[in-house]
């Protein structure tokens, strides 16, 4: 076994090993913490298919980012996970021996799996020699420029629609305006009282 | 090269644009006060983008094939554009009585029109799903407008919930395309299929299918329909009963002619298995219903059976059959829809179909109208729809599918039942203290218009309005 392919298999057994003890795990922040395990292997991976640059955005993005905010999400909510589970595991013999099922089927779908005759020529790569983050970039900002574009306005919708779900106009409370701040004038905003000793107002 | 791109894409960036001038524009000035003026701008808007499309000639693709100007989606989004101007128009009033009117509801309308638009142009596999992920993400957040109440966030929770499986099940068949094929484009996979396809893509083209099914809400992946249309809003309903669903259909067109065109006797049956089981459980479903509302979740179901058997031919005449079929679905739907939104007790909205008993004796205008509306809808000639299910038994007879035109038939017989009964209710029931109120402008024009072209329509002179010829010309652009 060349060490390439060792590493493939370590990373790979790793990637399931960690998704598995997502799914099974009592604990949701140990279920996260799997989860990290199997972004960082999922990264290994992309490294050992030549994509540095995106097991670098697996890592930045994935582990530094997303995990840690379900990590947050996880210990701030207040979510009986037990209660669920135990509601999970009345339907599990039937969802095992679906998913049994599947699984059998699929690996008899992809056991004989072949290519078209025209695949090999489709996935030349089409860039040349570029580097990894400039054929990224060429593919993401030239060729599929309306994609990005496109999943830019998905973003956005997905903003719109967190707050008008979301956001409630309160009336009951004071809200600050700069602007009538700044323009308050101090010779009406206060009154000088020249006050007499041992004299009430 | 990248200019005739953008000049190809031209309608989806006006609209776009539009959609987030008018986010700031309403943010920064009178917020939700700007709404019924939002509303009204934006439907001008599609009406506007509606003829300028309609005036487009020839086949043009744009970004390596990933985006297709053809008649085929010129079709669709003409269709899409003035059906949705029509829902937006009739929403405007019913929203503002009920304090829902908010200037984000025409915004995110208008973006899901753009998805729907690249929907029915996409020639890609990730054109698609960017198209597809667009229109369903602003349809789940309209769903839930009414956000204080349960149904109306059940509604929004579900559609999210099981659109993201369907789109999970949609991206694992294309990454089984794509596995086969090596490219994502349908040009490319159409052409890897010409000496014959493995099993792990006959896979990926089931997944696909499957995903398809769930947003165009054909049975047995229709659960989500009948909770979700009783849940939202009622202009929602309209909305969701109207455009996505031509946007849907158009895709799934697309898919099995432009990328499985070479492997037509691999979906054939699939898709006229769907058709089957979606006409039955939509017409037999749909009798225990109380609710209007919920009784059109399931008349869209079934209406979308008899679309597909239209599809399921698998020739020009099919995509024909289902383009009619479509249009006229829309409509009747936007005639019906115009009449359940104007169904009000005391200034209340209300849904029981049992409260429509003796319309006819207090409002007989109105009772007509929704007398025609459901003969239409049942298929009776000579109304509209029965002209709809005419071409689509036609396309599945002349293709060789005899037993699924049967089928059809005997499912519009049952079909026909429960529109029957809204018709009974409203001429024969019994005295009950139903519907009072009047029926909006707005809402009446559309009604009236409706009807008269549900009527109007088989006069000789008028021929179906022309679309006959329309929708041939776009079938052909796609199949070949």
């Amino acid at each position: 076994m060349t060490v390439a392919a060792f590493t493939f298999y370590f990373f790979a057994l790793t990637t399931v090993a960690g998704g598995l003890m997502t799914v099974i795990s009592r604990n949701p922040v140990h279920s996260v913490l799997w989860l990290i395990l199997a972004f960082l292997s999922s990264a290994g991976l992309f490294v050992l298919l030549g994509a540095e640059f995106v097991a670098m955005l697996l890592i930045i993005v994935y582990v530094g980012a997303v995990a840690v905010l379900f990590l947050f999400v996880v210990m701030m909510l207040d979510v009986d996970f037990a209660e669920l589970k135990a509601e999970m595991s009345r339907y599990m013999p039937l969802a095992l021996l679906i998913g049994a099922v599947i699984l059998m089927q699929l690996g008899m779908a992809l056991g004989v799996w072949n290519y078209a005759d025209l695949a090999q020529a489709n996935i030349a790569a089409p860039t040349g020699e570029a580097q990894n983050t400039a054929a990224l970039g060429l593919l993401i900002y030239d060729k599929y420029i309306i994609l990005f574009q496109l999943a830019g306005l998905i973003l956005l919708v997905a903003m719109i629609g967190a707050i008008v779900l979301t956001l409630r106009h309160r009336v009951d409370i004071k809200r600050q305006n700069v602007m009538q701040q700044m323009h308050r004038d101090p010779a009406k905003a206060m009154e000088l009282k020249d006050m007499k000793p041992g004299q009430g107002l | 090269m990248i200019s005739a791109d953008i000049q190809t894409v031209m309608p989806e960036i006006i609209l776009a644009v539009y959609a987030m001038l008018a986010l700031f524009a309403a943010v920064y000035t009178t917020k939700d006060k700007m709404a019924p003026l939002l509303t009204w701008l934006t439907s001008g808007l599609f009406v506007v983008l509606a003829f300028w499309i309609s005036g487009g000639h020839g086949t043009v693709t744009a970004f390596d094939g990933m985006y297709n100007n053809d008649g085929f989606s010129r079709f669709a989004k003409v269709l899409i554009l003035l059906s949705t101007a029509a829902v937006l128009l009739m929403s405007e009033g019913y929203m503002q009585r009920r304090g829902l009117l908010r200037f984000e509801y025409p915004i995110l309308v208008a973006l899901s029109v753009v998805g729907m638009m690249v929907m029915v142009s996409a020639g890609d596999l990730m054109a698609l799903y960017m198209g597809l992920e667009l229109q369903s993400l602003a349809l789940y957040v309209v769903a839930s407008l009414r956000r204080d109440s349960l149904k109306s966030t059940e509604a929004g929770l579900k559609y999210f919930v099981l659109g993201a499986l369907s789109s999970g099940l949609l991206l694992y068949g294309a990454s089984l395309t794509y596995g086969f094929a090596g490219t994502t484009l349908f040009s490319g996979i159409m052409a890897s299929t010409a000496d014959g396809v493995s099993l792990g893509m006959l896979f990926g083209v089931v997944f696909m299918l499957a995903g398809f099914a769930f947003k165009i809400s054909a049975a047995p992946f229709h659960m989500w329909t009948p909770d979700v249309y009783e849940g939202s809003p009622t202009p929602v309903t309209a909305f969701f009963a109207t455009a996505p669903k031509v946007a849907a259909m158009a895709l799934f067109a697309r898919v099995v002619h432009d990328a499985f065109g070479g492997i037509v006797s691999e979906w054939q049956q699939i898709v006229a298995f769907l058709a089957v089981i979606s006409m039955f459980l939509g017409a037999i479903a749909a009798i225990g219903q109380r609710d209007i509302k919920r009784l059109m979740a399931y008349s869209s179901i079934a209406h979308m059976g008899f679309a597909l058997m239209g599809l399921a031919a698998g020739t020009v005449f099919g995509v024909q059959a289902m383009l009619i079929y479509m249009a006229i679905y829309v409509t009747m739907n936007v005639g019906t829809f115009a009449f359940i939104l104007s169904m009000e007790k005391d200034g209340r909205p209300v849904t029981d179909i049992r409260s429509l008993k003796s319309l006819s004796k207090k409002q007989p205008l109105r009772a007509l109208v929704l007398l025609i509306m459901m003969f239409s809808l049942a298929g009776v000639p000579p109304m509209l729809g029965f002209f709809g299910k005419f071409y689509v038994l036609r396309a599945a007879f002349d293709a060789g599918l005899g037993w699924l035109a049967i089928a059809g038939v005997v499912a519009s017989v049952i079909g026909a039942f429960y529109y029957l009964r809204i018709v009974y209710y409203v001429y024969f029931g019994e005295d009950t203290d139903g519907l009072n109120g009047k029926m909006p402008k707005v809402l009446w024009f559309f009604a009236v218009a409706t009807s008269a072209i549900v009527l109007l329509a088989w006069v000789p002179g008028i021929n179906l309005f022309g679309i006959e010829t329309a929708a041939e010309a776009a079938a052909q652009t796609l199949v070949n």
